[in-house]
């Protein structure tokens, strides 16, 4: 087997799993940290609440980034030592920066909150929390700063055949970073806001169907007790908080991605305007968008641009996309191939560095099936997830959520929209790349003559079978965790509030403010939280 | 010989000392994982010892993720041939690193005996193994890797395996079992902290036999006199370490420890430097400081973000040892929480 191809599935499996937890972290975190504050600013019982179940989850998903995010850190020199060597100067910068700047906070001042319960005064240990996820959002925009050099090189001179980086101001100010960022935090919380919806509804399904909340005739709630800690009316209060907030992040968060996503279009039409093309499957240039267009595979199971009809579009749309009118043509993809030919050569130089490809002839085209669908499946995905949110919002505006299984069915399945939309965003845009695993800018603000293909980044020296050998280990192993994971947090949303207090049910005695009234007693003989 | 530059030479000891940091810190971490096997035989002095690094093994382990960025950052050439060259050990190394980590969180989660076991056979195993191929990832780096003048490894997948690579392996191994024992002496009362004692007694030189084996190997494959000097030092400061826990003084022993490790990292990477990776082929090829480093820009600028952001990392993770100085007792530890739904 090929080792480029292996290397390039391992680090797409392990990227894309790594991202199903990061969104979750960073939405999930900038939400528990606000209801805390909520708590500490209000006092209301049902955010403290809030504020535990959610952090309980939070930090079941939290663990699984940290594990998977190490292999990240390795995997650069590891499997793509040549892409290393190459790009080290000024890609390594932002890694480090991270570490410092980021991890070093997140980690350190969540260990501080998860054990910092009713031990330090309430304003350090809500600090601590406001630390910790600070350190996820820096880290977010550290690791896009990486990223969005590789779409967008800037910042650097080429020295002796490598860049070397002489502006780093301009690497953490990259246009295309500036654009990247917020998408992604919108995405984060788009996440976020589905996982609150989802599950909130089903405990105020649960609640309904036990008989403890019922319906007027008006149709308004009528919240009812059950006398136990974990299903009286705060814990309703918890429930619908959590729904309506949910709700709300996600359409605000869509409209977020739509908005960040409209600028990155128009940047990637400057700088990747080939990546542009592929997402449309567009041959000649044009000013529809395509909603949906079929091509025959040929004998040869391969598809170019030329076998693609399109079924239904939307004229002028990505013009608008683009350049923000109606009329002006986006290059297709038979205009964009010479053009890169004519820069970038028709074949890969005759260098040892280039393996058994040295010589091959370049495809320039990106796979477009897998541009092309990941492209929509982001947009339908992050679509249907709002028109959910709203949906919900006007559903549950008299207090609850109707009685129907299916639809709250759907609404816990639907959690599962917004991390599909990440990651197929995740797939376009590194995909749309190739074959470079540095995008060469034609674009003016990009420094020119800085690129490299994919083909040359893998390591020379690492054989076939020691990259399978890695792809299936930490494919298996990730599997297996991924079931542990669902599972646990399955468990713990079932249990409700009282997973993440069980103090409220095992000492009917306590405060109900967590002990928090006491000041922060260090002296209480027994841990608040222990593993 | 190429001449010694000032900043390849700031960033080659910036790296030893996130090294030295991530031993000195994980390697009490990954002590008291084996020991969650290896000593524990019951579920509350496993949650008694779990506990004592509960707060703050996820920050000391990104000591490690900085030496790899930092690494990356100064050195790309360093960090592209010993990452390449190591592929198998490091691909053991994230897998022990990832059960690992989820043990901790996820044990308490488990609903039996068993599945709990299991966990922490993962974090028995998996604290072992990763410093076993920590130590020969760094032993390796002073003792080298049959590369090419590109740099790449050559001679299959397992042409690091020498050793020398073996005695690093149980260097760290035993050097974090004796740091889990110093830290449970010092964080703990009842059982762990006079298990601590018995064994920090009796079997302290053993467990630092390998390390001091490695710092004679790579020292006396040169001629300065002061990696020897530093190697007596660490020497010096174990035998203290020794003393301090006879007379029950964990704080000392703790400390004592600390400073052997720095002085004998001290001794071993100064009898190396300038080589950071040798080839085994061929003197030739050697990454140096000078030649595997970032250009003088980058370093520049990131030992300023690093002499900035180093003290202030210092100061909160000691802020957090501070707030959980308190001493661990079995009756200190909450009744396990059993998540039963709605």
């Amino acid at each position: 087997m090929d080792p480029l191809d292996i290397a390039r599935w391992q680090f797409g499996i392990t990227t894309v799993y790594h991202f199903l937890m990061v969104p979750l972290t960073i939405g999930l975190g900038l939400v528990v940290a606000t209801l805390q504050t909520m708590w500490h600013r209000t006092g209301r019982e049902h955010y403290l609440r809030m504020t535990k179940f959610w952090g309980k989850l939070f930090l079941i998903n939290f663990i699984m980034g940290v594990a998977t995010g190490l292999v990240q850190e390795f995997q650069f020199g590891m499997a793509w030592s040549e892409y290393s060597r190459f790009v080290g100067d000024v890609f390594g910068a932002p890694l480090a920066l991270e570490a410092l700047m980021a991890f070093f906070l997140e980690s350190v001042f969540l260990g501080l909150w998860i054990f910092g319960w009713q031990r330090l005064p309430k304003r350090v240990h809500l600090a601590s929390i406001w630390c910790a996820v600070i350190g996820t959002v820096f880290s977010a925009y550290f690791i896009l700063a990486a990223n969005a050099w590789m779409q967008h090189p800037v910042g650097v001179e080429m020295v002796d055949g490598r860049p070397v980086m002489n502006d780093i101001w301009a690497v953490l100010t990259n246009n295309t970073l500036l654009v990247h960022f917020p998408h992604t935090l919108a995405g984060a919380l788009s996440v976020a806001g589905g996982f609150l919806l989802g599950i909130a509804w089903f405990h105020l399904w649960k609640r309904r169907r036990d008989g403890i909340d019922t319906v007027a005739a008006d149709g308004t709630v009528v919240v009812g007790t059950t006398g136990s800690k974990g299903r009286d009316e705060t814990d309703y209060r918890v429930w619908y908080s959590s729904l309506r907030w949910g709700a709300w992040i996600a359409l605000v968060a869509f409209l977020g991605t739509a908005f960040s996503g409209h600028a990155q279009a128009q940047l990637m039409i400057q700088q990747q305007p080939l990546k542009m093309a592929a997402a449309e499957a567009a041959c000649h240039d044009g000013t529809a968008f395509s909603v949906l267009s079929v091509a025959d595979l040929r004998s040869d199971g391969a598809t170019d641009c030329d076998d693609v009809v399109g079924v239904f579009e939307i004229p002028g749309l990505l013009s608008f996309l683009a350049h923000n009118n109606f009329t002006t043509d986006v290059a297709g993809v038979n205009t964009l191939i010479p053009q890169y030919q004519e820069d970038y050569g028709t074949h890969l130089p005759n260098d040892p560095m280039y393996g058994e490809r040295a010589g091959q002839e370049i495809d320039y085209l990106p796979v477009m099936e897998v541009t092309y669908w990941g492209f929509r499946i982001m947009i339908t995905f992050g679509g249907l997830a709002a028109l959910a949110a709203a949906i919900a919002l006007w559903l549950t505006r008299k207090g609850t959520v109707p009685a129907s299984k299916p639809l709250m069915r759907l609404a816990v399945f639907g959690i599962l929209a917004p991390f599909g939309a990440n990651a197929a965003g995740w797939i376009f845009t590194e995909m749309g790349r190739q074959p470079f695993v540095v995008a060469p800018n034609p674009d003016p603000t990009g420094i020119d003559q800085v690129w490299m293909y994919t083909a040359a980044a893998v390591s020379p020296g690492v054989s076939a079978g020691e990259l399978l050998f890695s792809l299936i280990l930490l494919t298996t192993i990730y599997a297996v965790l991924l079931v542990v994971e669902v599972v646990l947090l399955t468990r713990y949303v079932k249990g409700g509030v009282p997973a993440g207090m069980p103090e409220l049910t095992q000492d009917e005695h306590e405060d109900d403010a967590g002990g928090a009234g006491k000041g922060g007693s260090v002296d209480s003989d027994v841990l608040a939280f222990a593993y | 010989m190429e001449s010694i530059e000032f900043l390849p030479t700031f960033w080659f000891v910036l790296v030893a000392v996130l090294w030295v940091g991530y031993l000195f810190l994980d390697g009490f971490d990954l002590g008291v994982g084996m020991l969650m096997r290896g000593w524990a035989r019951n579920e509350s002095q496993r949650r008694v010892i779990l506990n004592t690094i509960g707060p703050v093994w996820d920050g000391n382990e990104v000591w490690l993720v900085t030496a790899a960025g930092a690494t990356f950052a100064a050195f790309p050439l360093w960090y592209a041939a010993l990452f390449a060259g190591l592929y198998l050990p490091l691909t053991i190394t994230l897998l022990a690193l990832i059960l690992r980590a989820v043990s901790i969180e996820y044990r308490g989660k488990a609903l039996t005996a068993r599945t709990r076991d299991r966990w922490d056979w993962c974090m028995a195993g998996g604290s072992a193994v990763a410093a076993f191929s920590i130590g020969l990832m760094l032993a390796v780096t002073t003792t080298g890797l049959p590369l090419n003048a590109n740099g790449d490894r050559v001679g299959g997948p397992f042409a690091w395996l020498s050793w020398e690579g073996v005695l690093g392996g149980l260097a760290v191994v035993g050097f974090s079992l004796a740091m889990g024992w110093a830290y449970l002496g010092l964080k703990t009362d009842g059982a762990p902290r006079e298990a601590a004692h018995r064994h920090l007694t009796r079997w302290l030189p053993v467990y630092l036999l390998p390390l001091g084996a490695w710092g004679v190997v790579v020292v006396s494959r040169q001629d300065g006199l002061i990696p020897w000097m530093l190697l007596a030092l660490a020497l010096a400061a174990a035998l203290g370490a020794l003393m301090a826990a006879q007379l029950r003084r964990e704080g000392w022993t703790f400390i004592a420890l600390g400073a052997s490790l720095l002085a004998g990292a001290a001794g071993i990477f100064l009898a190396v430097f300038p080589v950071v990776l040798p080839s085994t082929i061929d003197p030739a090829f050697d990454l140096t400081a000078m030649n595997a480093s970032s250009s003088e820009y980058t370093l520049n600028f990131m030992a300023w973000v690093a002499v900035i952001m180093v003290p202030i990392i210092l100061a909160y993770s000691a802020f957090v040892y501070w707030v959980f100085r308190q001493r661990l007792h079995e009756t200190h530890i909450p009744e396990s929480h059993v998540v039963t739904p709605v």
